[in-house]
């Protein structure tokens, strides 16, 4: 598995970081198969900036390996920084600069050459509908420009592996779409993507398989669905118009739920749900007892549940449910 | 396999060869100069900012304290400007750290230290820019003070040597800003580090002789670098030099080489050694 013919375009093996009296990273490992899109998950503070910061050659790990585009990072890390790109919080652009004088700079120091610095800025500059701005500084753009113009800055040598911090965060829809866009294309022309967020929706769009981190730890690694099968079923959900009405639906929730599932309510939203099992039947008989009971419902359905779900029941009840997905996990890769 | 990537066509000169390495090694500290002077040329205003102190004290000093100045020379701005000229390379480290601190903190390093380009051209682009800008920063201060009437005596030769033995003052001192911008959390912790640069400045024979301060200060002030290189460049100017029979007063013009030397290369390498160790 570990061999040079590695189906992974980044292999990490019990990565450990101390800091100060802690570890940032705890035995980290990581598994991305070449050509996909791989998600990152995890809270402030779960370690994945450290992860990143290892796997780029920014940071030297106290302890473990790790290969990105077959290269040992500590042992070989002017070959991984040639096969890389890094862009978001990680990595910056020039503030004073102009957008093509930013990327012309950073493609001669890629060693392109002046000349082929040059015509790939204006590659990438009209690849990420940047070409009108290009020649203004960077104060006059606005965030998803800002951020196409750091996504480009990561893509000057086409990557073997592309490193990318919340991509979207911040962003219009049109401007988080174009993004979405071109790390698709960059997909498609082979480059593998180590996506980290916060933000489970996008790792839900984007993401072939997901890594979720907590505490320098992998806690969870699978595709986004098997994910959110392992946290529970489908979910009956319900907002009512009034909070004060939330015991009473939770009571008849809990009539339907699985087995052993207490139905999840949340004051603030107004919102209540249960995991069930026969789904139609269900719904149909939580909506017919509120309505007999006289309860205001706004809304009613059911629903998968949300990488946010998933991460939370992983990170918030390690003991029991991150061990049972690890296991879960660990039994599906040996079934596929 | 690399080759499973059929979109790397745009990929890198490896640089293999020693050759090879010096060649990028300069090539990719020009990039980082030019990144520098496109700055300067993009924002004029930094050079009028950074060259603000030392106007408005050339002015202070020679018009509103001048007449009350007594130094026991004939005209306080023939001594003083020289000063002056001295006193702007020591803050100029300032400048250094303020650059270092931000590249930092905004994430500009990292992008750098992610990408193949030769990691020492961060450190000597850093170098070759702040000496260009220092040459910059003492063109504009010679031309005002040639204007409020300070003239150089000491011939062509002798007043090219002083402006070099200011700038190597100044490149000294570039590592020692390099290390500050490393060590500091952020941008505005570096600039709270004037308070440490004022007196490093001030407390030398820049505005007034050590040997008219107090006796411990006045040591102090002499064994000053920025001292030793205002000296020697007074003299070299043929503009008057405080009088003073202490051995450091005395070789200035030996001390301008050796204090800078000395600097660099204790700074040097504490410099480097900590840009390297931002990997740990």
């Amino acid at each position: 598995m570990t061999t040079s013919a590695t189906p992974y375009a980044v292999l990490a093996e019990g990565l450990v970081k101390r800091y100060g009296g802690g570890r940032a990273l705890d035995g980290f490992d990581l598994e991305v198969r070449r050509g996909t899109v791989h998600g990152l998950l995890g809270p402030n503070g779960a370690g994945k900036t450290t992860a990143v910061r290892v796997l780029a050659t920014l940071v030297r790990p106290d302890g473990g390996r790790a290969e990105v585009a077959g290269h040992d990072v500590t042992r070989e890390p002017a070959r991984v920084r040639r096969r890389i790109g890094l862009t978001g919080q990680y990595a910056a652009v020039d503030e004073i600069l102009t957008g093509r004088q930013n990327l012309e700079m950073f493609g001669r120091l890629f060693h392109l050459g002046a000349r082929r610095a040059r015509q790939r800025a204006g590659e990438l500059l009209e690849r990420f509908a940047l070409t009108e701005a290009a020649d203004k500084p960077l104060k006059a753009y606005s965030g998803g420009m800002r951020r196409r113009l750091d996504l480009a800055a990561g893509m000057i040598l086409a990557p073997e592996v592309l490193f990318l911090d919340e991509p979207t965060t911040g962003l219009d829809p049109r401007s988080r779409n174009e993004v979405w866009e071109a790390v698709r294309s960059l997909v498609a022309g082979g480059t593998t993507v180590l996506l980290t967020t916060q933000y489970l929706e996008e790792a839900d769009r984007l993401a072939d398989r997901v890594t979720v981190i907590d505490r320098g730890v992998r806690i969870a690694d699978d595709t986004p669905a098997a994910l959110k099968g392992a946290v529970g079923g489908d979910r009956v959900e319900v907002v009512l118009y009034d909070a004060a009405d939330l015991p009473s639906a939770a009571e008849v929730l809990a009539r339907v739920a699985d087995e052993g599932a207490e139905p999840y309510t949340d004051p603030v939203e107004r919102r209540a749900h249960a995991p069930v099992t026969d789904r139609v039947a269900a719904l149909t008989e939580v909506a017919r007892t509120l309505q007999d009971e006289g309860v205001g419902v706004e809304d009613i359905g059911l629903r998968r549940p949300t990488l946010d779900e998933v991460f939370l029941s992983l990170t918030g009840h390690r003991t029991a449910t991150a061990t049972a997905t690890a296991t879960a996990t660990e039994q599906k890769e040996h079934a596929a | 396999m690399s080759g499973l990537n059929p979109t790397a066509t745009a990929t890198a000169t490896a640089p293999s060869g020693p050759e090879n390495r010096l060649y990028w090694a300069l090539a990719d500290c020009w990039t980082i100069v030019r990144r520098d002077l496109t700055h300067l040329a993009r924002q004029p205003s930094i050079v009028a900012w950074q060259l603000g102190f030392p106007i408005v004290s050339v002015l202070l000093f020679v018009y509103v304290f001048g007449s009350a100045m007594d130094v026991g020379a004939a005209d306080y701005e023939s001594y003083a400007l020289p000063g002056m000229f001295a006193m702007t390379m020591a803050f100029g480290f300032m400048n250094t750290a303020m650059t270092v601190a931000v590249d930092k903190e905004r994430g500009i390093t990292d992008r750098f230290r992610s990408m193949p380009m030769a990691p020492s051209a961060v450190v000597t682009g850093r170098g070759v820019s702040d000496v260009l800008h220092a040459g910059l920063d003492l063109l504009v201060l010679a031309a005002i003070a040639l204007v409020v009437g300070w003239r150089s005596d000491g011939g062509a030769l002798a007043t090219l040597y002083a402006f070099g033995l200011l700038l190597l003052l100044r490149f000294a001192l570039i590592w020692v800003g390099v290390l500050i911008g490393l060590l500091v959390p952020d941008q505005e912790a570096a600039g709270n580090l004037f308070a440490l640069a004022f007196p490093f400045g001030m407390i030398s024979s820049v505005f007034t002789p050590p040997s008219m301060m107090p006796d411990w200060l006045g040591t102090i002030a002499m064994w000053n670098p920025v001292s030793s290189t205002a000296n020697a460049v007074r003299d070299l100017f043929g503009n008057p030099v405080p009088g003073g029979g202490s051995w450091i007063e005395q070789h200035a013009a030996l001390m301008a080489v050796v204090w800078p030397l000395v600097i660099t290369a204790v700074f040097l390498p504490l410099a480097v050694r900590r840009y390297q160790r931002l990997s740990s």
